[in-house]
């Protein structure tokens, strides 16, 4: 070990300009994916309009535990918070509007994030987990016994969803719905890269490596988190009022322990502390679960389990992440 | 010149057991202090008192006059009392840039920003080359700090605390681990510290201590049994007592 | 009075059946360090088993809780060897994904196996009806379970205060690289207390079915109980399992007396509110 230095590294590119490159290759890919979703699958958009809702939720689910490494089996609470809340408005309230909806789902995935983030928080390792388990559940449970508002276990109906921009109305095919959850996807990918690599977001990496280290350069490890928690709530809130306004019920499936578990066998599968894992995680998971549970809810459900000790086992980055050590193993090589 | 740093009468015991009792020192900024002491005389609880991880159970720190016993170990660092870490506490994942970047961000109350990057702050990017510059350490600024060497990233925890802009900087064995070759370095870095700095070094290595400090404390059992010149400490019959008793107690055990 | 003293005997047999199941949890976790969200899983196959025992083949009660006790401990300790040895030691992460993965395969398995419904494992003639103790009757069931909690609190208390295996135990919870140095085989010690937590899960499983009735997502159901019972007392000790799950049982069944409604929301409130509290558990022992 020498302490005189090399230039090697002096020939790099600016890092700033190599990653607005990566958010224009994933922009791209987006926007592809979502084109071929829609010639191939023309009569089935409203799968892949849950499968936009449901990536909205595992990028929420990245944000905590992938980049700040809080591990969590209540996630589907913020979701479940934001699809109750654009519901009733629409049900009770008669706010029909998509995008005042979309506010609702919003402000409630964020208050959501918010009470969940404050409590979890307050424990480590088991006891943490188990509140994070309490949480859904008693979230679950509210709802259901909260029935007058929610429609109990029967699933709140009666949304209905007024046209987009007043132009575009929610059609049968959900052609509306589709466009509409592609942008809503596309701006929170953006939005993210962004803050992932923001001041903020180097902050939570610096948490995820080591919480004491950052107590002694002066910064909250807990304040941080309940930021990124209430960040991460308004992120799976889009998503919630999202499959409120394109499905137009709200069921307490979304607001379940096996939702949430699901939400974190999906980024597992892709890769966590990746956006691009995530959603890679979601579409495979998501199309994976349409072609085996239609058989056989059971099955559906062995199969989920076995697929986790699969990737525990043999992948443990994830498709993307084990694909993308790949790349750069074969790159570096000379 | 009023003292940037006070401890007054810090007790702590554990079980009944004195592990820090009555200690009480006092820096001015500029100081050179070296704090030593056999194994077990209690220094890492003292540190622990001293930036807040642990509670005393008497006793008053003071820093720049401002008593902070109550304060966590959060608001002493932002009231200018940083430490560094014996062992290297550093985000393997993350590079030199991003490091000193951070704690820069966080002394200037920008850490909390969600948009924009660091690479492109005015301002920062500067400090951040600047610091590193110093520290030799810039070409190497966009590595990952796994891929660097041990000497490099002793000298990466210096630019941390440093990028923090410290009152009182408490360094925790600034060179443990690092091989003979590459001390050098460090004593270099440590000799370039900013002259108003009050420095607490801990440490075992008696000629880094000797070139260093100007004062040195000496921590037996607890308790403070000299505080003088480098050039007394050797000849005070207390000193050799506790490190000639606690060697002829360490080669009875082994 | 009736009301308190029936919620009483209720909260006692409720909390010494969560005992039963979830005290190997908690030496297993203090041992291994191990997340391990699938024990519910494990008293539910002990339920599973028994029931077809007793039921369906009409073996003796006695006979099917020994069946389901050691089909258990066999259905368990291969999975033992295969799975649970390749995340001892790794991240939190990695423990809580597996052992859930293995969790689901087991219900979609049990469901696969044994149906949707509920499966009752049937008492004897002596365990039914209930005796008068002079001032009130109290269920037959309900003292069994009891007197089955308090003896298997008695019988570990022994085994780990006072004989040989309990001292390398003790070791190897305190320090496991420092018991391996001092020549205790940490492999066995772990090995035989899996199968000794697993054996008492299922033990309890088939002992509370009448009150954690045997059914696919068992499981799922529970796991937040076993989990916070180990959490609330401390991974590793038995007086803190004690007392948490004669707490828990207390509150679930108050709640479930007083507040039929809304008895599950006001347990999972407890369960929040008690954790905030401590969240180091009640002995402060439990390592996060």
């Amino acid at each position: 070990m020498t302490m005189t230095t090399t230039n090697e590294m002096t020939a790099a590119p600016p890092a700033h300009r190599r990653i607005a490159n990566a958010d224009l290759i994933g922009l791209a890919v987006i926007l592809l994916v979502a084109a071929v979703g829609y010639f191939l699958f023309p009569n089935n958009l409203a799968l892949l309009t849950r499968i936009i809702a449901a990536a909205l939720l595992v990028l929420s689910l990245d944000l905590v535990t992938g980049y700040c490494g809080v591990a969590t089996l209540g996630h589907a609470a913020l979701f479940g918070a934001g699809a109750y809340a654009a519901g009733i408005a629409s049900a009770h309230y008669g706010i029909n509007d998509p995008l005042a909806m979309l506010a609702f789902g919003i402000v409630a995935g964020a208050v959501a994030g918010l009470i969940c983030g404050v409590v979890i928080l307050r424990a480590h390792g088991l006891p943490q987990l188990v509140l994070s388990i309490a949480l859904i559940h008693l979230f679950h449970e509210f709802a259901n016994k909260a029935s007058s508002w929610t429609g109990g276990s029967d699933g709140l109906s009666g949304i209905a969803p007024t046209a987009l921009f007043s132009l575009y109305e929610f059609d049968l095919w959900g052609r509306t719905a589709y466009v509409f959850g592609v942008a809503l996807l596309v701006i929170v990918f953006l939005l993210l890269r962004l803050i992932v690599r923001s001041p903020f977001g180097m902050l939570c990496r610096g948490i995820k490596e080591d919480p004491i280290r950052i107590r002694s350069m002066g910064a909250s490890p807990k304040i941080a988190l309940t930021k990124m928690y209430v960040i991460s709530g308004a992120v799976a809130g889009v998503g919630g009022a999202l499959n409120a306004i394109s499905t137009q019920v709200v069921g307490l499936d979304s607001l379940s322990f096996t939702m949430s578990a699901e939400s974190l066998v999906m980024l597992v599968l892709g890769g966590t502390g990746s956006l691009f894992g995530a959603l890679t995680g979601t579409v495979v998971f998501m199309f994976f679960e349409d072609v085996v549970s239609a058989a056989n809810p059971f099955h559906w459900l062995t199969m989920v389990g076995a697929l986790l000790i699969a990737v525990v086992l043999f992948a443990p980055k994830g498709i993307y992440g084990t694909a993308a050590a790949l790349i750069t193993r074969r790159r570096e090589a000379p | 010149m009023q003292p940037i740093f006070e401890v007054r009468n810090l007790k702590r015991a554990f079980g009944g057991l004195a592990v820090t009792n009555d200690v009480s020192l006092s820096m001015a900024p500029g100081d050179r202090v070296a704090l030593i002491g056999p194994n077990g005389a209690g220094k890492t609880t003292f540190v622990n008192l001293v930036t807040g991880n642990l509670k005393p159970d008497s006793g008053a720190v003071l820093i720049g006059g401002e008593t902070v016993t109550s304060v966590d170990a959060i608001g002493r660092v932002r009231r200018g009392l940083v430490r560094s870490f014996q062992v290297t506490r550093l985000f393997a994942d993350m590079t030199p840039a991003e490091h000193v970047a951070l704690a820069v961000l966080q002394r200037s109350g920008r850490a909390g920003r969600l948009f924009g990057n660091f690479l492109g702050m005015p301002g920062v990017m500067a400090e951040v080359e600047d610091l590193l510059g110093k520290l030799g350490l810039k070409d190497l600024m966009h590595r990952k700090v796994s891929e660097i060497a041990y000497g490099q990233q002793r000298l990466l925890e210096i630019a941390v605390a440093l990028a923090l802009r410290p009152r009182v900087l408490l360094l925790d064995e600034p060179a443990a681990g690092v091989p003979q070759s590459d001390t050098g370095r460090i004593e270099q870095a440590l000799a370039d510290l900013p002259a108003d700095l009050a420095v607490l070094m801990i440490e075992h290595d008696m000629d880094l201590v000797f070139r260093f400090a100007k004062r040195v404390i000496v921590l037996a059992a607890g308790a403070i049994i000299f505080d003088g010149s480098p050039s007394e400490v050797t000849k005070d019959p207390r000193v050799r007592e506790a490190y000639l008793g606690s060697y002829a107690n360490a080669s009875h055990a082994a | 009075m009736q009301t308190v003293l029936s919620i009483a005997i209720d909260a006692l047999a409720y909390g010494m059946v969560l005992f039963v199941i979830s005290i190997g949890l908690s030496v297993t976790m203090g041992l291994m360090r191990v997340v391990n969200l699938a024990h519910g899983a494990f008293a539910m196959i002990g339920g599973y088993i028994a029931s077809y025992a007793a039921r369906d083949l009409g073996i003796g009660y006695g006979f099917a809780v020994l069946l389901a006790v050691f089909g258990t401990v066999i259905i368990a300790v291969p999975i033992e060897r295969l799975l649970y040895r390749r995340i001892y030691g790794a991240p939190e992460l990695t423990q809580v994904l597996m052992t859930i993965g293995i969790t689901f395969c087991i219900i979609g398995i049990a469901n696969y196996v044994f149906g949707p419904t509920l499966k009752t494992v049937p008492l004897p003639g002596e365990l039914q009806g209930s005796v008068d103790l002079g001032f009130r009757a109290i269920a037959v069931h309900r003292l069994f379970a009891i007197v089955c909690g308090l003896a298997v609190a008695a019988g570990l208390w022994y085994a780990i205060e006072r004989t040989a295996f309990g001292v390398k135990l003790r070791a190897s919870v305190d320090n496991a690289a420092m018991a391996a140095a001092l020549g205790v085989r940490t492999e066995i010690v772990y090995a035989v207390s899996f199968a000794v937590a697993v054996g008492l899960a299922a033990f309890g499983g088939v002992v509370g079915a009448e009150l954690l009735p045997v059914e696919p997502y068992y499981a799922l159901r529970y796991m937040v109980t076993f989990l916070v019972v180990v959490s609330v007392g401390g991974a590793g000790s038995i007086p803190g399992a004690l007392i948490a799950c004669l707490l828990l049982g207390a509150i679930d069944t108050t709640g479930r007396y007083l507040m039929p409604e809304f008895g599950e929301f006001f347990f999972y409130l407890a369960v929040i509110a008690i954790i905030c509290v401590f969240p180091r558990g009640l002995a402060g022992r439990a390592k996060g």
